[in-house]
């Protein structure tokens, strides 16, 4: 058997320290969002505990308010309650693989922005939140609302639903940073995301519950979107900021 | 002829852990293409060591230059040319060795080819689809070696490599992360006899502090057993 190679000595003994290596931060965040995939399709945790845990509270709901169907300002705060404690538990979830497997410190390695990781994290809850609404807002028509509200009702619902996403996803991916470093992430992460997300809820609540009348939807209110979508910008600026102080030492 | 420049210089590098000093006052220079092997007890501070060199930990005080950058400011010059494998094998257990494989490979930018290659060389061609969760530990070791040699890196740091590895496993790591490398490496080690055949200066540390610092050659065994007791 022939001896095996050995690996080409790279250490050049020149006096210039050896150029950079850099990987673009687009390449990065394709790479992580692919893994985050890969890591949700094997092994799926996030998703379908989102999911049965919106489904369940619904059909709580639909017991423990006593009535057939709710419209407004009712239906409207029991869709967005649910959804926000869902979204809870994908939060919670959300650096643990990457924490307990030493993932963070394989990316912290890795000669691209750190930035990467906040974009992928983020981008990659959003996906996971449209996927509960997917399940969800059916579930919640079926369950607690009256005639199904029309396709325009929806499709501003969904517009809603995606700037509350943003604004959810980007909070959510901070919070996970800091609490998978500590010993009580289930509990850390409702403690600080949920009065961080007050004001996401107070805009998509408010714009929800004009959709979700019983008597026939009336349009959304616009200043809701704005607001959402400052919210957005407010916190992903943030975030932008933050991020890297979070997950170095 | 002008002096090589050094692959790694600490000066005073001091770390600490809250009031746990893990380093204190840590002075030494590795030439390039070199070994330093560092010796100690458990808690000594040879993993932090390592962790501040792969720019994961920053120094509290002292200067520490690699590769002629100087840590933490210009860590991110750094990071693409250090090969760190350390006891957690930074891989994701539900995915398989060549998923993570070529996880890797694209965050330092290197060919697929590249990985193929490394599976090969280490045994795990015929695993590489294979879930990490159901390798053995010497299997995960393998490829956790070869993350660490994925992208070529000018530094090798590496804790207690040989952990988990049979003598055959050994041998076939070996031109990826021995000293025929031609690597800078920096190895921990709790092997005295072992440790000093590889090594070209040794490193002795005691509670975060130098006890030890000399060319291997001139260091024996009975030396770094004394650290232990």
């Amino acid at each position: 058997m022939s001896a095996p190679a050995t690996e080409p000595a790279s250490t050049a003994p020149d006096a210039a320290p050896p150029e950079p290596r850099y990987v673009p931060l687009r390449t990065a965040v394709r790479a992580l969002l692919r893994k985050e995939l890969a890591l949700e399709l094997r092994a799926p945790q996030a998703v379908p505990a989102m999911a049965l845990f919106s489904v369940t509270t619904l059909v709580v709901f639909h017991f423990a308010l006593q009535r057939g169907v709710v419209d407004g300002d009712l239906a409207s705060g029991v869709l967005w309650v649910t959804l926000l404690f869902a979204a809870m538990l994908g939060i919670s979830r959300l650096f643990v693989a990457d924490h307990e497997e030493g993932g963070l410190d394989g990316f912290l390695l890795a000669p691209t922005d750190r930035t990467a990781l906040l974009v992928a994290k983020a981008v990659g809850l959003f996906a996971f939140l449209v996927a509960l609404e997917v399940v969800a807002v059916p579930a919640f028509a079926l369950l607690l609302l009256g005639p199904s509200p029309s396709f325009g009702a929806y499709a501003q619902l969904a517009v809603l639903l995606l700037l509350a996403d943003a604004g959810i996803a980007l909070v959510g991916t901070l919070v996970g940073a800091i609490a998978v470093q500590t010993r009580t992430r289930d509990l850390i992460v409702p403690l600080m995301a949920l009065p961080l997300l007050i004001p996401v809820v107070i805009a998509a609540a408010r714009g929800t519950s004009p959709l979700v009348l019983q008597g026939g939807s009336q349009g959304l209110e616009v200043r809701w979107l704005f607001v959402l979508g400052l919210y957005d910008l407010v916190f992903g600026l943030l975030a932008y900021a933050l991020f890297d102080y979070l997950i170095e030492d | 002829m002008a002096a090589l420049p050094a692959a790694i210089e600490l000066d005073g590098l001091t770390r600490r852990y809250g009031e746990r000093v893990a380093l204190e006052d840590v002075t030494l220079t590795v030439a390039p293409a070199t070994t330093l092997v560092v010796f100690g007890p458990n808690g000594a501070g040879k993993s932090t060591l390592l962790r501040v060199l792969a720019t994961l930990l920053r120094p509290h005080a002292g200067a520490v230059r690699v590769l002629g950058r100087s840590l933490p400011d210009d860590g991110w010059a750094v990071r693409g040319r250090i090969g760190f494998l350390t006891h957690e094998p930074l891989l994701y257990r539900d995915l398989s060795g060549r998923e993570n494989l070529r996880f890797h490979a694209r965050l330092h930018g290197v060919a697929f080819a590249r990985v193929e290659e490394l599976l090969e060389r280490v045994g795990l061609r015929l695993r590489a689809d294979d879930r990490v969760s159901t390798y053995s530990r010497g299997m995960v070791q393998r490829l956790a070696v070869c993350r660490a040699v994925l992208h070529d890196p000018d530094v090798l740091l590496l804790d207690e490599p040989r952990a988990n590895l049979d003598p055959a496993a050994a041998d076939l790591v070996e031109p990826l992360i021995g000293a025929a490398s031609g690597r800078t490496r920096v190895v921990t080690s709790h092997d005295p006899a072992g440790g000093l055949v590889e090594a070209d200066l040794a490193l002795g540390l005691r509670g975060g502090r130098t006890e030890l610092l000399a060319p291997a050659d001139r260091v024996q065994s009975h030396e770094i057993w004394a650290l232990y007791r």
